[in-house]
C-alpha cells in the first residue's frame, strides 16, 4: 500500500533532507519499519531501546493521534499521510 | 544575563539561545539553563528587585533576555510594551473560613494587561523574539493566549498570526479580533490548532510564541512564584493550587520557588502543589491516579475551555512533581466547576474565568478530604478573568424585576432578599 511519511524539520537531516517520504506498510509499525529501512538513522531518533516510540513524539494517522487508534498497530489503508511531530509544543 | 544556554531536559544536550524547543537528539523539550553563581549577596539581589519596575522585569535576572529588560533603563521598562505581573495577592479569610482552612492567599493573575497570567509568558516569549529579529508573532491558543499575543503585538508593532478551535467563547474571539491581528479558526480541538501550529513553526519564520519560543514563554510563568514568594514576605507558602492544561504553568511555578530557595533568597520548604483539571479534560489527573508516568490523550469535552489541552506537552513533568511534592492532581465536573466561580466571586470578590472555577473548585474538594492542615499557609492561583467565560454563570442567580415603586421594592424584594445573602 502506497504511504507518506511526513518528517518535522528536526528530522529532515537523517532523511537526505526530504520532507515527505513514500513507504510501504499496513500497519504503523511496518509503515515506520519501511521509513527506517530507507533511513536507518531515524529509527534512534523516533524510538527508544525498548522499540517504542519515544515519549515526546507525537504520530498521527491523517490528522489522528495513534494513541487514540491501536497505537504502533493502527491499520492504514492505501494513500493514508502519516506525520511525525514532536510532543513538546502549546499550551 | 544569567541564562546561559538551552538544555534538552531529558538528556542534557546542550544548545544556543535560539528559536529552537526541541533536542534533536532524543526530541525533549528544551529548556533555559542559568548560572546565579554571580548571585551571592542575597541583601544586595533582593533590593535590587525591589528597586525595580512594577512588573516581571524587576525578576530579570532569572529571565531569558540577552539585553536584560526591554526599556532604555529598567525604571522605564514600567513604561515599555504591555507590562505584565505584579497582580495582587489578596488574603482571603473568609473563604478560608468557608472552607475550614487556615491562612488562604489567592494570587489574582486576572489582573494583567488582557486578563490572564498568559500576559507573563507572552510578555518574555515576545521581547526574546525581537531580540531573535523575528516580525511575526504566532501563536496555537485556547483563548487567553489568543488575547494576549494579538495585544503584545500590537503594543510592540509586529504582525500576528493567532490560530484558535473555531468554537471558543465569543468574549475570547473578540478580545482578541480587536487588535487587529490575523486571526484564524480551526475546525477542531486546540489539539488539531497545536499539531498544525507544530508543522507550521517549521515552515515559517514565524515566532510561535508557545512553540520555537516555547523554551523562553515558559520561563514566563516562574515569576508568580516570585511575586507570590516576595509578597508573602520572601517566605514559600505549604501548598499551591494551580491549574493544569498543559502541564507548562503548574512546573514553571515549582520551578521559581526552587530557583529562589536554592540562592538562599527565601525562606521555607518546597511547597506542595496541587494540580487542577476539569474532568471533561483530565490526562494529567487521571494518570497521577492510575499511578502512571505519562498521559494517555483525551478528547476534551468541557466548560473549562482555556484548560482544554488533551495532549498536555508537560505531562510527564506534572505527574513527576505532584508526586515529589505531596502534592496531587485533581479533576473537578463542569458543576463544580460552576460551583467554585461563584464561592470565588461570593466569599472573594474576584469574578474568574472557568479555569479559576477549576481550581477554586479542586481547592475546595482538598479542604474537604482534610489534606489542608488547619495551620498551612495555601496559595490559589486564579489565572484569568470571568468577563471572557459569562456563559458558565448565565442562569446561575435569580433577578429581582420590579416597576420603580418603594411598595413593591417592600413587598416583593426585602422579604426575599434577606434570606439570599450567602
Amino acid at each position: 500500500m502506497a504511504i507518506t511519511v511526513k518528517l518535522p524539520t528536526q528530522l529532515r537531516d537523517a532523511a537526505a533532507g526530504a520532507q515527505v517520504v513514500a513507504v510501504d506498510g499496513a500497519t504503523v509499525r511496518d509503515a515506520l519499519e519501511s521509513l527506517f529501512a530507507a533511513h536507518a538513522e531515524l529509527r534512534e531518533r523516533l524510538c527508544d531501546e525498548s522499540g517504542a516510540v519515544r515519549r515526546f513524539v507525537n504520530v498521527y494517522v491523517d490528522g489522528e493521534d495513534i494513541r487514540f487508534g491501536e497505537d504502533l498497530a493502527t491499520p492504514l489503508s492505501d494513500g493514508a499521510q502519516i506525520q511525525v511531530l514532536p510532543a513538546v509544543a502549546g499550551g | 544575563m544569567g541564562a546561559t544556554g538551552l538544555r534538552c531536559r531529558e538528556c542534557a544536550t546542550p544548545y544556543e539561545l535560539d528559536a529552537s524547543y526541541v533536542c534533536s537528539r532524543c526530541f525533549g523539550p528544551l529548556e533555559v539553563a542559568y548560572d546565579h553563581s554571580g548571585l551571592t549577596d542575597v541583601g544586595a539581589l533582593r533590593r535590587r528587585i525591589q528597586g525595580g519596575p512594577q512588573n516581571i522585569w524587576r525578576y530579570a535576572d532569572f529571565l531569558p533576555l540577552a539585553g536584560g529588560p526591554p526599556g532604555p533603563s529598567a525604571r522605564a521598562s514600567s513604561r515599555a510594551a504591555l507590562p505584565a505581573g505584579c497582580t495582587p495577592l489578596i488574603r482571603a479569610d473568609r473563604l478560608a473560613e468557608r472552607l475550614g482552612l487556615g491562612e488562604l492567599w489567592v494570587k489574582n493573575d486576572a489582573a494583567n494587561p488582557t486578563h490572564s497570567f498568559k500576559d507573563r509568558v507572552v510578555s518574555v516569549a515576545a521581547a526574546r523574539a525581537r531580540e531573535l529579529g523575528f516580525e511575526v508573532l504566532a501563536c496555537a491558543s485556547t483563548g487567553n493566549l489568543a488575547n494576549s499575543v494579538a495585544a503584545h503585538a500590537a503594543a510592540l508593532g509586529l504582525e500576528s498570526y493567532v490560530f484558535i478551535p473555531a468554537d471558543l467563547e465569543e468574549q475570547k474571539v473578540l478580545a482578541t479580533g480587536v487588535y487587529g491581528t490575523n486571526l484564524v479558526k480551526i475546525r477542531g480541538t486546540y489539539d488539531d490548532v497545536n499539531r498544525l501550529c507544530t508543522e507550521l513553526s517549521g515552515e515559517r519564520d514565524w515566532a510561535f510564541v508557545n512553540v520555537n519560543l516555547r523554551p523562553y514563554y515558559a520561563e514566563g510563568s516562574k515569576t508568580i512564584a516570585y511575586e507570590v514568594a516576595e509578597q508573602l514576605g520572601w517566605r514559600t507558602p505549604d501548598r499551591v493550587v494551580a491549574p493544569v492544561a498543559s502541564g507548562s504553568l503548574y512546573t514553571k511555578i515549582a520551578k521559581g520557588f526552587a530557583e529562589w530557595l536554592e540562592l538562599g533568597l527565601i525562606e521555607g520548604d518546597e511547597p506542595a502543589f496541587h494540580g487542577a483539571q476539569a474532568a471533561g479534560c483530565a490526562p494529567v489527573a487521571r494518570a497521577f491516579a492510575e499511578g502512571h508516568d505519562v498521559c494517555r490523550p483525551v478528547r476534551p469535552d468541557t466548560i473549562a475551555k482555556s484548560l482544554a489541552i488533551g495532549t498536555p506537552a508537560d505531562g510527564p513533568y506534572a505527574l513527576d512533581l505532584a508526586r515529589r511534592s505531596g502534592g496531587s492532581i485533581e479533576a473537578v465536573d463542569d458543576d463544580e466547576i460552576r460551583a467554585g466561580i461563584r464561592l470565588l466571586a461570593e466569599t472573594t470578590g474576584i469574578f474568574t474565568e472557568t479555569a479559576g472555577g477549576v481550581t477554586a473548585a479542586t481547592l475546595a474538594k482538598l479542604a474537604q478530604s482534610g489534606a489542608i492542615g488547619a495551620d498551612e499557609r495555601v496559595v490559589l492561583v486564579i489565572t484569568g478573568e470571568g468577563l471572557k467565560t459569562l456563559d458558565a454563570v448565565r442562569d446561575t442567580f435569580e433577578t429581582f424585576e420590579i416597576d420603580a415603586s418603594f411598595d413593591e421594592f417592600c413587598q416583593r424584594v426585602e422579604p426575599v432578599a434577606s434570606g439570599a445573602v450567602a
